[in-house]
């Protein structure tokens, strides 16, 4: 997105460490999984499970979303962690219940003119050693997700993974697989 | 015939690893893998600083992915993080011994830092999150089953917002040693768990501070899933005689420098 180059970098980063299994205390504030207020207009629900890879629910995994509003803004509005229920932050937090579902009302994604809209996540869990990135795509604009750079990249079972699926009600559900043969695509930058 | 599905099975017997290894044992897989991962590195292996495959942390075996993560052209999003300011987080909520009617129990500290990236930059305006077990080695999650008391005074979480230099300051207790079961008379390092927001959300991080000279450092397959002594030194708090207060409580500082691709030199500058 830019031209220039950036200068070399003077320090080393601090690595990144496991969640650990008693980060709820630490992490969970109130609405943390409201992106937007369940009752207002486009609100939708948002949710999945976290499967290890022997295919058992993870309950003690902690999901993040951040992402764009309808018309692809991106927020900058402060807020996220102290809500007032009208100000769109774009940010939610979600931990995983004891069968390792996870929930967020929020609403669609826009995207930049002609994009495919997702939501950036990142995925922690007790016995993940460090953060993992990934997308969840909305599943209706084929377009463009077929011209997507990321998605048209992947495989065909590998980019399911990274696909919502639309329910009858409006919901999205999209399943987070941290291990085995549908394991989820998972990001660098 | 129905079949009734059964539930899963608690979190709580998640939490014991079945093979219950000796240390000894678990002392021997972490240099055989820190010796692999310099053979690898020299074959011309790109690692990663954490280990996500790292089964002396026998609870990771089921839970990292086995592919690497795909190389991808960050997005506007992605290139920004979620605001954070004064109004999300209390001043006091940085003290973590003024929670309770009553002073904690145990060594109280002062633990300072600056949020920097990797031009060193400070970052400004954004959010860290800490928690910790009390100076017992207990957490106060009810999951918790290590029998060591609970302090009425100590919760042990607290959260801050970095000032315009990008610095924060968290008064606490010094944790205890922590038991758990990932082998035989595993102990954890005392640590202090910090969440921290960059200024893009490919920066964010989730780590865990630890304090000098801890005798549990070789011992820690959580510790050691960072491949390299350089590396996980950086977690280290530091001695700082100067962030005492006299008759009050000893100082450590933990700078904090986020990750992330080139295209956060540029988005950093729009914003500031």
């Amino acid at each position: 997105m830019t031209t220039a180059s950036a200068p070399p970098r003077s320090l080393e980063p601090t690595p990144g460490q496991t969640v650990g299994p008693f980060f709820a205390f630490g992490t969970n504030y109130e609405k943390m999984h409201e992106v937007v207020h369940p009752h207002s207009p486009g609100a939708l629900l948002l949710g999945g499970t976290v499967y290890d890879g022997a295919g058992n629910p993870i309950p003690d995994a902690l999901v993040e979303i951040w992402g764009a509003d309808a018309d692809g803004t991106v927020p900058r509005a402060r807020g996220a962690r102290r809500r007032d229920d009208h100000s769109f932050t774009g940010f939610g937090r979600a931990a995983t219940n004891d069968d390792g579902r996870y929930e967020f009302w929020t609403r669609n994604p826009g995207a930049a003119a002609g994009g495919a809209p997702f939501l950036a996540a990142i995925v922690f869990a007790r016995g993940l050693p460090d953060k993992l990135h990934t997308r969840i795509y909305l599943p209706e604009d084929a377009e463009a997700l077929a011209a997507d750079p990321l998605l048209s990249s992947l495989a065909a079972g590998e980019r399911a993974t990274l696909i919502a699926t639309r329910l009858p009600g409006g919901g999205l559900h999209h399943d987070i697989r941290l291990q085995g043969e549908k394991e989820t695509v998972f990001l660098a930058f | 015939m129905t079949v009734i599905p059964r539930p899963p099975v608690a979190p709580e017997s998640l939490l014991a690893a079945p093979d219950q290894a000796s240390q000894a044992e678990i002392t021997r897989e972490i240099a055989e893998f820190h010796a692999d991962f310099l053979r690898r590195e020299a074959a011309g292996e790109v690692l990663p600083r954490t280990m996500y495959d790292f089964p002396p942390y026998r609870s990771s075996i089921l839970r990292h992915p086995t592919k690497s993560p795909t190389l991808v052209d960050p997005e506007t999003i992605e290139l920004l993080s979620p605001a954070f300011g004064q109004r999300d987080v209390a001043a006091i909520e940085s003290d973590l011994t003024l929670q309770h009617a009553g002073e904690p129990l145990g060594e109280r500290i002062t633990v300072r830092g600056r949020l920097l990236d990797s031009w060193g930059r400070p970052i400004a305006n954004q959010l860290i999150e800490v928690w910790q077990a009390n100076s017992a080695g207990r957490y106060i999650h009810q999951r918790d089953q290590h029998p060591a008391p609970l302090d009425p005074n100590f919760t042990g979480a607290g959260r801050a917002v970095t000032n315009d230099r990008g610095e924060y300051l968290f008064t606490t207790i010094k944790p205890g040693p922590y038991p758990w079961k990932n082998h035989v008379n595993a102990w954890r390092p005392a640590h202090i768990h910090f969440s921290v927001f960059g200024s893009s959300f490919t920066q964010r991080v989730v780590t865990q501070m630890y304090f000098p000279g801890d005798p549990l450092f070789g011992l820690d397959p959580i510790y050691n899933s960072i491949r390299t002594q350089a590396d996980r030194d950086r977690l280290i708090g530091v001695y700082d005689h100067d962030l005492t207060e006299p008759e009050r409580s000893t100082g450590y500082r933990f700078d904090i420098v986020v990750d992330g691709p080139d295209a956060t030199w540029f988005e950093q500058e729009e914003g500031h």
